[in-house]
This record gives structure tokens, C-alpha cells and sequence, in this order.
């Protein structure tokens, strides 16, 4: 039985280097997934592959929903049904938070303007922003930007969600913001994967844990056993070296 | 005295106005169409160099480093007089326009290429994970962004485009310049040359003046 999102044998190397040395992992439908490990060992190029920002060769297989990552009509729909939001935000500049959140439902999804007006209200209402629509991003917080972009990518109604260390450019103090909304979004069924140095974040939502390491899943699990007792000697070492410091 | 007689004779400048105005008309008509045109094939040119096959990337390539080495004036002579013998043969407009759009579509490609090289990779990528066609994100996110950072070397482009009409001249089009030698020639008297210069200073100075003031502002806003 294979999962809502499927990877099979992911391999993918930049020149002679390899990133991913094989990922095979299935996440079920409405789970939340925490990925953790050491600056390199292939988080971001793990979840990147997902909705094909990185291309990887022909010997690897994705599916999301059942429907391959290829390149043409499949990765499209595949695109439509898989949201991102990333650490450097990447709201666009010349839109205000308004038509941020209404471009891709507008045109990708053909929406009618008034609908993806009410829309975006709901969104923005719903991440806590709604008094800022009709800002441009570079006159919001980056904790309020993040929120945008987590509103963006809702507007595709995805069934999958991918965090790329949404917290990690943030101020400490902003931190708690986006993860909150993160925390109710885990509620509502969509399935999310998330890259994060939050362990806290993780112990609390997470359905699972994976603990990644050159370019390979090491181990996975509830986050209980992974933080309470992990098995493996590396996941030791860079648990003992992130909770005490 | 005499000096201001031989070259700021008001009595021929008068007289000669008439047939400068015709000149300006056809200058800014030569100058305009270039421009548009040169945009077009600019934006074109741009998106081949970038986006396309291999192959057709490097012709490109080519192109746009063929046409900005090749002086404008060498260009022109060879549409004007050299076509004719393959059976082409263009008005001196035609001929004029053709070499001023070649060559500033090659600098408007480059122009266009560094404003989208310029957009951090972050928005593409947001832009293909929302979905967004390769034609989307171009239309909707790269070069709305593009275009503030391009203006400037655009417009400074623009004003190459209108000083490079002059040539024109050589090809027997009656310019603003080709009508000040001729209106010249009839008054025997050289002030109509200094009436079209300061007529093509009218035009082109704000247009520098403009394009300083906007380097200013869009360094402004990126600082
Ligand atoms: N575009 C690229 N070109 C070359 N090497 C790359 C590229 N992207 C990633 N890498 C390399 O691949 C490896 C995995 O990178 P990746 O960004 O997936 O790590 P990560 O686990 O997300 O790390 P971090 O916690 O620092 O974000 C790293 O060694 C990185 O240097
Ligand atoms: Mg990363």
C-alpha cells in the first residue's frame, strides 16, 4: 500500500555530489511529517523533489495522489494540488497581500475575481492579517509576511503543504505566530510536511518524524520515540546537540 | 556680429523652419516606429537567449553580439545598397528603420536580460510551485518587477535610437538633418544646421535629464 505521497528510490545528485542517496517514504493522507537533521543532509532537496523545483532523474519515482511528478500535464496538476511556503518567504513585491494571495487562484485556477476576493479575505482573516490587504510585503513584519505566504498557498486549496523552515529567517520573537497558524492548519486534514528546527513544534503536531542524515532517512517514527528514545547513534548525537544548547 | 549673422541668422532660420518641422516630423516618425520595433524584437530576442533550445540559444546569441559590434552606419549602407542586388530593395525609410530596429533589438535583449537575471530565483520558484505557467510567471511576476529596473537603461537606449535617425541621411531620407543640409544649402547660409541641433537638443536633453533622475530614484529604492 503505498501513501498519499509516495517516494520511491530518490536519488538526486548536484555534479558529482550525491544529496539524496535513495529516499523511499510514504505519507499517508492528512499527515503531518517533521523532518530534522544536521545543515546539508538534504531536508530542503528531499521536499523540493515533491513538487519537482528540483528536477531528479527517471530511475526515482514520486507520486502525489497517485499522480507521477513528470514533467508536463501531470506536474501541473500535481503543482495545483501541492502548496509551498519557504524560508525566504518570496511574496511578490510589486502585489499587495491581496492580489499575492488571488494571483494563482485567478489565473492557474481561471477563479472569477470576485470569488478569489472573498476567498482571500477568509484566508487572511483566517492566518490574522485581514487589516493588511491592502499593503504591499515590504511594509509588513516578517512574521506577518510568512503568514501571507502560508495564505498564498492555501488559495490553490492544496491537499499537501510543504514547509521549508517557514520560521527559520524569522525574529524570535515572531516565531510563535506562524507556528500557531501552522499548528491549526495541521488540524483541518491537509497533509503537511515540514522541514524545521522546531523541536518543540515537532514533539506537538508532528504524526511523524523523520531524522534525515547525508542524504539519507535514518529514522522515522511517533515523535515520542523519536525524541524519547531514538535508536540510532546519529540521531543521538544531533538530538543531544540541538535540545542543549 | 557677423558671427551671429553667419550662424544664428534669424531672417533664414525663419524662412527655413518650415522645411526643418518636416524633417523633425519624419525624425520622430523613423525614431518612434524603431523604437517600438526594436522593443518587440528586444523582448523576443530575450526570451529565445534565455528559454529556448540549445541550439537556438546560442543563435541568439550570436545575433545580439553580431548586431551590437557592427557600426549602425556600416549596417545601413548594407541595406540600402547592398540588399537591392538579392532582389531586396527598401524605401530609404524602410532601409533606415530596418538597420535602427536590428540593432536596438539587440540592445534592448541584453537590457531585458539583466532586468529578469536580476529577480531573485525565489519568485520563480514560488511562482511554479503555485502553478503558474512559464508564460504566468514571466507576464504576471518577472517582468512587471523587470520593468522598474529596466526603464532606465530603456530610455537611455531610446535616445541612441533617435540621435542614430541622423543617419538616415546618408540614404538620402530627408531627416531632420538631411533637411537642415538642404535648407542650408538653398540659403547659403549654415544656421538651419544650428537650428536642427538645437531641435534634436529640445527632444533629447529632458529625455537625459529623465533618465538620470530615475537612476537616482530606482538606486533610491533598492538602497
Ligand atoms: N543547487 C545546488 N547546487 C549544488 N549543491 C547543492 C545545491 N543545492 C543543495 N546542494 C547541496 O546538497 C546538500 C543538501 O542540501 P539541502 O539544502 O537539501 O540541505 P538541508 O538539509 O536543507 O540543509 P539546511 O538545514 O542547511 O537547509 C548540501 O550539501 C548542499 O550543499
Ligand atoms: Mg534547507
Amino acid at each position: 500500500m503505498s501513501g498519499y505521497v509516495s517516494i520511491r528510490n530518490l536519488r538526486k545528485s548536484f555534479g558529482t555530489f550525491e544529496a539524496l542517496r535513495g529516499i523511499d517514504l510514504d505519507i499517508g493522507r492528512g499527515e503531518v511529517v517533521c523532518v530534522i537533521g544536521p545543515s546539508g543532509s538534504g531536508k530542503s532537496t528531499l521536499i523540493r523533489c515533491i513538487n519537482r523545483l528540483e528536477p531528479f532523474s527517471d530511475e526515482s519515482e514520486i507520486r502525489v495522489d497517485d499522480i507521477p511528478v513528470i514533467p508536463g500535464r501531470s506536474l501541473a496538476k500535481v503543482r495545483a494540488e501541492v502548496g509551498m511556503v519557504f524560508q525566504a518567504f518570496n511574496l511578490f513585491p510589486h502585489l499587495t497581500v491581496r492580489e499575492n494571495v488571488m494571483l494563482a487562484p485567478r489565473r492557474v485556477r481561471g477563479t472569477s475575481r470576485a470569488d478569489a476576493y472573498r476567498q482571500a479575505e477568509m484566508l487572511l482573516a483566517r492566518v490574522g492579517i485581514r487589516e493588511q490587504a491592502d499593503k504591499y510585503p515590504s511594509g509588513l513584519s516578517g512574521g506577518q509576511q510568512q503568514r501571507v505566504a502560508i495564505a498564498r498557498a492555501l488559495a490553490m486549496e492544496p491537499q499537501v503543504m510543504l514547509f521549508d523552515e517557514p520560521t527559520s529567517a524569522l525574529d524570535p520573537e515572531m516565531v510563535g505566530e506562524v507556528l500557531d497558524v501552522m499548528k491549526d492548519l495541521a488540524g483541518t486534514g491537509v497533509t503537511m510536511i515540514v522541514v524545521t528546527h522546531e523541536m518543540g513544534f515537532a514533539r506537538q503536531v508532528a504524526d511523524r518524524v523523520i531524522f534525515m542524515d547525508s542524504g539519507e532517512v535514518i529514522e522515522a517514527g511517533p515523535p515520542d520515540e523519536i525524541f524519547a528514545n531514538p535508536k540510532e547513534a546519529r540521531t543521538q548525537n544531533f538530538l543531544k546537540a540541538v535540545l542543549h544548547h | 556680429m557677423d558671427l551671429f549673422q553667419t550662424f544664428f541668422n534669424l531672417d533664414v532660420l525663419v524662412r527655413t523652419f518650415p522645411m526643418l518641422i518636416e524633417g523633425l516630423w519624419l525624425t520622430l516618425q523613423l525614431g518612434v516606429s524603431s523604437i517600438i520595433a526594436g522593443l518587440i524584437l528586444g523582448l523576443v530576442l530575450c526570451m529565445i537567449r534565455l528559454y529556448s533550445p540549445a541550439v537556438v540559444r546560442v543563435l541568439a546569441r550570436i545575433y545580439i553580439d553580431v548586431f551590437r559590434s557592427i557600426p549602425l552606419l556600416v549596417l545601413l549602407i548594407i541595406v540600402y545598397y547592398a540588399l537591392p542586388f538579392v532582389g531586396i530593395r527598401l524605401s530609404p525609410f524602410a532601409s533606415a528603420m530596418t538597420a535602427l530596429t536590428l540593432v536596438s533589438g539587440a540592445y534592448t535583449a541584453e537590457i531585458f536580460r539583466a532586468g529578469i537575471e536580476a529577480i531573485p530565483k525565489g519568485q520563480f520558484e514560488a511562482s511554479a510551485a503555485l502553478g503558474l505557467s512559464h508564460r504566468q510567471t514571466m507576464l504576471d511576476v518577472i517582468l512587471p518587477q523587470s520593468i522598474r529596473m529596466v526603464i532606465p537603461p530603456l530610455t537611455n537606449n531610446s535616445i541612441n535610437v533617435v540621435k542614430d535617425t541622423a543617419l538616415a541621411s546618408v540614404v538620402a531620407m530627408p531627416d531632420l538633418l538631411k533637411q537642415a543640409t538642404q535648407a542650408q544649402a538653398l540659403a547659403a547660409n549654415p544656421s538651419p544646421l544650428i537650428g536642427a541641433a538645437a531641435i534634436y537638443l529640445a527632444f533629447l536633453l529632458p529625455a537625459v535629464l529623465l533618465v538620470t533622475r530615475l537612476e537616482r530614484r530606482f538606486n533610491r529604492g533598492n538602497a
